[in-house]
């Protein structure tokens, strides 16, 4: 039972080891490793569905001392969207990075990242969180400048700089913590959290550095540069994965650790500027001249919508309605997930056969790639929110909660976020019909365009009708 | 009950299968893709007439599918869902039969078979809906898989009216999904029930049903064109012929007009609805369309946006049907759904011929064609009387029951005088062009296709017009035959009104 | 009485707030990196203040630990961002060279 989650953590770390030493073999160590983490996850997945949540003190330590690994619905859930993403992402990677320097340089960081979120959705342990918020954020960068070009290593730096801030503020918390309650483990903390200074301020750094590395608005200016000039495939992990990684602690330590400690006009707060978020976002997004920046803006806008289902979660109290909203809220992740990377991925193809990626010029090449921009167009669908996708179930959830709750500013914040969103998203479809010469085949590049394609359709079509299952699995292993 | 568990669903993938298919075929294989377009669209007139005859039967055909706690999938066929999806299922296989020879020599053709069997399997899906959550979801569904319809022909007036519908249909699918959130909210997941079952709910709630009332109009009434939505409609006439003839009888229109239908008889209740007083104002909002539309169609030289306009003004009657209480309103708004897609779809298919055959766009261009296009001219203008209302043709059926039930509704003070200077507007604007076909000398013609054939265009294109028209007249003289539109419409009615 | 421990956590907090502000204000990127190496060593004071558990009890190690994980942790960062920064400077050369 236990070594599902040690392999998942493992596999991965040993397949770095393993590709920095040999690293002739990169590409298939990567992609075997990864083929084994994703079985013991789905390994993981089915303890859990079972028995309800998996845990394990490494080590042998008792509690309180030793490094906790535990597995519940939510960390289940974010370690199947890793390895899918992953996975996808790697076998677009085989091709795009063909070249040698890349390709040694590519495989390790990229395994290491996979470990690093792993660990994070495993961790029970605070500091645990730390550490594996730091490899995170370290693999990530190195990921993003890889390429070399001016722009990426600039756009790293800050990258770097914002997310080491975003740490120690995550860490300062957790040295109030840990003075005020004498423990690390996210249960003993949380059974201890009041209403008192220590609490309070440990909630506000660690919330304020979270939100740093999750880019909520206003704090997201460091995202646009970093997603829209690494390599396609860093950026499809780094929208879809790297983000949402901040937002599950984010969710963790609120629902988790702090839930006493939260007041009605801090959850407010963040809702608002989640609106803000989705906003700025799509209206930013709409004005981009380049794919990939449309892309990074739109991520900025979808994480928008996460917060402002974080406040509704706290804003309702516990019970049949707030599971509700929480399964909403773990939907729209998981569907972003998948969308995003499904757009980087196609945006990788449409770059490497246009040579560029700006919008205005995007007639020929939309046409004689007509599954990628399928893939675009799927993508479209569930970052617009509409039916097949799971965002659409995702957001009449929440927009059922805002009723609810009579908060009639977030009905038409989302309303608006989903006309924006509508109109980037076809300003780039637009361009896939036109007189230019077109291809006579559906598929033109098999290995190439398939992972952008099986992703995009994992966000419209399954999550969108075969998610009924998400709420009764959360409900067993909350 | 294996059987009818599956029957709606066999029913939707009868269209989706085919489509998700032709979207994999070369470009090249047009064999391929004609041979699956004919055997979706006959096997679903198949499965569509086992359905038919079962729920006469008042058998119960029910498939559920849950996709989140209180999001259910429902497909459900009730008298009225079997009219709209016979209604489409006919009419697509007569326009797959036209596009196929319309599109002849065309470039994407797969992506457009492809696309338009999504789209008759987001109508279907749409018409099968059990509750208002799925016909939100197929509702929306339709707005995705007629984008690239309209925009097909990919000139940049063709992007841009593609845009402009986008726009329109999006904004109303918004606020028909906050509508039917709040609805929910209120009353739990809404199944369509005939009667409508939102009549229990306390009294201090009803200020909010009106609102949601209003909500859901907005939001339907952008497909259903009622003004001032209606504005797509003209801008959506970028699309190819077959595209505007599916849109405009079938698919879009008829959807928002459909919904319409369901929300006030299924969801509220005609009663209850008469009760909230939300009744009038969408009479007097249909009314205005009617006699909005029929003036614009006057100013329109376009021969298609003439015809758009028409559509505007027509598809309102259904609303106005509606908004009459009593059973003779109610048949007369619900058989018109049928009538109006037959006389429309067969008005679209003859200005495609002219426009293909002819190179024909502008009323003005439309002299002396009779004589070179009797047969299509002969549809044309079979449609065109029915629209004015003249017996026998269908249309005349509908507007009768509309009056004849205003008069018992007591409402005939407004509504007649708005049933009749609609004819009179409808006839100053189909009558000239009936004498330019038939009586005035031909001049050249724009630009003249050769057809080496004894007959006056392809076969393909010749044939679906003659076909709906047709059906127009043959619904207007056998209105008492047993399973007729009006047979089936009088069936609605008594459902809906003996509880 | 003035323990020792509360003085080394008062200067953690005093060099972690002298950190974040220059890591803000500073336009230098080399500059800005010191500063966000003090405001890790100014984080960890407080955490090995903590540490201290009177003058009969033994310090609590696990501080102890935490405090050498994370200065292995801001070393590695550290590190990468010297290396991005000589790589920018590089670019840079290039650039005013042509």
């Amino acid at each position: 039972m236990n070594e599902a989650m040690a392999l998942t953590i493992g596999l991965p770390l040993l397949g770095a080891l393993a590709a920095t030493v040999w690293p002739r073999r990169s590409r298939c160590i990567g992609i075997l490793t990864l083929l084994g983490s994703g079985a013991s996850v789905t390994w993981l997945f089915a303890l859990v569905m079972r028995h309800g949540e998996a845990w394990q003190a490494l080590g042998g330590w008792q509690t309180g001392l030793s490094i906790a690994l535990h597995a519940d619905a939510l960390s289940s859930l974010m370690l199947m969207l890793t390895a899918l993403v992953a996975l996808a992402v790697s076998v677009y990677a085989i091709r795009y990075f063909r070249a040698q320097p890349d390709t040694s340089r590519f495989w390790p960081l990229w395994l290491l990242l996979v470990a690093a979120l792993n660990g994070l959705f495993l961790s029970a342990d605070l500091f645990n969180l730390y550490v594996t918020l730091e490899l995170l954020g370290l693999s990530a960068v190195a990921l993003t400048a890889l390429g070399g070009k001016r722009e990426s290593i600039r756009a790293a730096l800050r990258y770097l700089l914002v997310g080491l801030l975003g740490s120690m503020g995550y860490l300062a918390g957790v040295a109030i913590l840990y003075a005020a309650f004498g423990t690390l483990d996210m249960r003993q903390v949380g059974a201890q959290i009041g209403v008192d200074p220590a609490s309070e301020m440990a909630l506000l750094l660690m919330t304020a550095g979270l939100l740093l590395k999750t880019a909520l608005f206003p704090l997201h200016f460091w995202l646009p540069a970093a997603h829209s000039n690494a390599p396609a495939p860093v950026s499809a992990a780094l929208s879809a994965l790297v983000v949402k990684a901040g937002f599950y602690l984010v969710l963790r330590l609120w629902s988790e650790v702090f839930p006493q400690a939260i007041s009605a006009p801090g959850a407010m707060l963040i809702g608002a500027l989640g609106c803000a978020a989705i906003l700025w976002g799509s209206w930013q997004a709409l004005q981009a001249q380049r794919l990939k920046l449309l892309a990074a803006y739109s991520t900025v806008a979808q994480l928008g919508y996460l917060f402002v289902g974080l406040m509704l979660l706290q804003l309702t109290p516990a019970g049949p309605q707030r599971e509700l909203v929480f399964g909403a809220v773990i939907l729209m992740a998981l569907t972003h997930g998948f969308a995003k990377s499904s757009l980087f991925l196609a945006i990788g193809v449409v770059q490497q056969h246009a040579g560029h990626d700006r919008i205005a010029q995007l007639d020929g090449t939309a046409q004689r790639l007509p599954a990628t921009t399928f893939a675009i167009a799927l993508a479209g669908v569930a970052l617009i929110g509409l039916p097949p996708s799971g965002a659409f179930l995702g957001k009449w959830q929440l927009l059922s909660a805002s009723l609810a709750h009579g908060q009639w500013l977030l009905v038409l914040v989302m309303g608006i976020g989903s006309l924006l969103a509508a109109a980037y998203v076809f300003r780039v479809l637009g361009h896939a019909f036109g007189n230019a010469a077109f291809a006579s085949r559906p598929v033109n590049v098999a290995s190439e365009e398939w992972p952008a394609l099986a992703l995009g359709m994992f966000a419209t079509l399954v999550l969108g009708l075969g998610s009924g299952w998400l709420w009764t699995f959360i409900e067993v292993a909350a | 009950m294996n059987l009818s568990n599956s029957l709606l669903l066999m029913i939707l993938a009868s269209s989706l299968l085919p489509g998700l298919a032709i979207f994999f075929l070369r470009e090249g294989s047009h064999r391929l893709r004609t041979w699956l377009n004919m055997f979706g669209a006959l096997l679903k007139l198949v499965l569509v007439g086992v359905l038919t005859w079962g729920v006469f039967q008042e058998q119960s055909f029910e498939t559920r599918w849950l996709l989140a706690p209180g999001l259910e999938l429902v497909l459900h066929a009730d008298a009225l869902s079997v009219l709209f999806v016979s209604l489409s299922t006919l009419l697509w296989l007569v326009t797959t039969v036209y596009a196929i020879a319309y599109l002849e020599g065309s470039p994407h053709r797969s992506r457009f078979f492809g696309f338009f069997s999504l789209c008759v399997t987001a109508t279907v899906g749409l018409a099968l809906a059990g509750n208002l959550f799925t016909f939100v979801l197929f509702y929306e569904i339709l707005t995705l898989s007629t984008y690239p319809l309209v925009a097909h022909k990919g000139s940049a007036d063709s992007v841009r009216g593609a845009r402009i519908y986008l726009a329109y249909t999006l904004a109303g699918g918004l606020v028909l999904l906050v509508g039917a959130v709040w609805l929910q909210n209120l009353a739990g997941p809404v199944e369509f029930v005939e009667g409508g079952v939102l009549s229990q709910l306390p009294t201090e709630l009803h200020g909010q049903l009106v609102w949601i009332f209003l909500l859901l109009m907005i939001g339907l009434g952008v497909k259903a064109a009622l003004v001032p939505l209606h504005g797509w409609l003209p801008k959506a006439m970028v699309a190819p012929a077959p595209v505007s003839a599916l849109l405009h009888a079938v698919a879009v229109v008829k959807a928002g007009a459909f919904g319409i239908v369901r929300v006030v008889y299924d969801v509220y209740g005609i009663e209850f609805s008469a009760d909230l007083g939300v009744l009038l104002p969408l009479g007097v909002a249909a009314a205005l369309t009617i006699v909005y539309g029929s003036a614009r169609a006057l100013m329109q030289d376009n021969l298609k946006k003439r015809l758009a306009y028409s559509t505007v003004s027509q598809v309102s009657y259904i609303a106005l049907g509606t908004a009459i209480f009593g059973p003779l309103g109610t048949i007369g708004g619900v058989v018109h759904l049928v009538h109006q897609g037959v006389m429309k779809i067969t008005l679209f298919f003859a200005a495609g011929n002219y426009a293909e055959t002819l190179g024909i766009h502008k009323v003005s261009e439309l002299n002396g064609v009779g004589r070179r296009m009797p047969l299509t001219t002969l549809a044309f203008s079979i449609g065109a009387l029915g629209m004015i209302g003249i017996p026998p043709v269908a249309g005349f059926v509908s507007k009768w029951y509309l009056g004849v039930g205003a008069m018992q509704a007591g409402m005939a003070g407004w509504v007649l005088p708005v049933l009749i200077a609609s004819s009179v507007l409808n006839a100053a604007y189909f009558l000239p062009i009936l004498y330019r076909a038939w009586f005035r000398p031909a001049g050249a013609w724009p630009a003249e296709h050769i057809v080496h054939s004894k007959r006056e265009t392809h076969a393909g294109l010749l044939w679906p017009p003659l076909i709906t028209a047709s059906l127009a007249l043959a619904a207007g003289l056998f209105a008492s035959a047993p399973f007729s539109p009006l047979e089936w419409a009088e069936l609605i009615a008594q459902r809906e009104y003996l509880r | 009485m003035f323990d020792t421990s509360i003085l080394y956590g008062l200067l953690g907090i005093v060099l972690a707030g002298l950190g974040l502000h220059a890591a803000i204000l500073q336009r230098d990127v080399l500059r800005r990196i010191l500063a966000i190496n003090i405001l890790g060593v100014g984080v960890f004071l407080v955490f090995i203040a903590n540490a201290y558990k009177g003058p009969d009890a033994a310090a609590d190690a696990v501080p102890h630990a935490l405090v050498l994980t994370g200065i292995v942790v801001a070393v590695a960062a550290t590190a990468l961002a010297l290396a991005l920064l000589r790589a920018l400077n590089a670019h840079q050369e290039d650039a005013d060279r042509e």
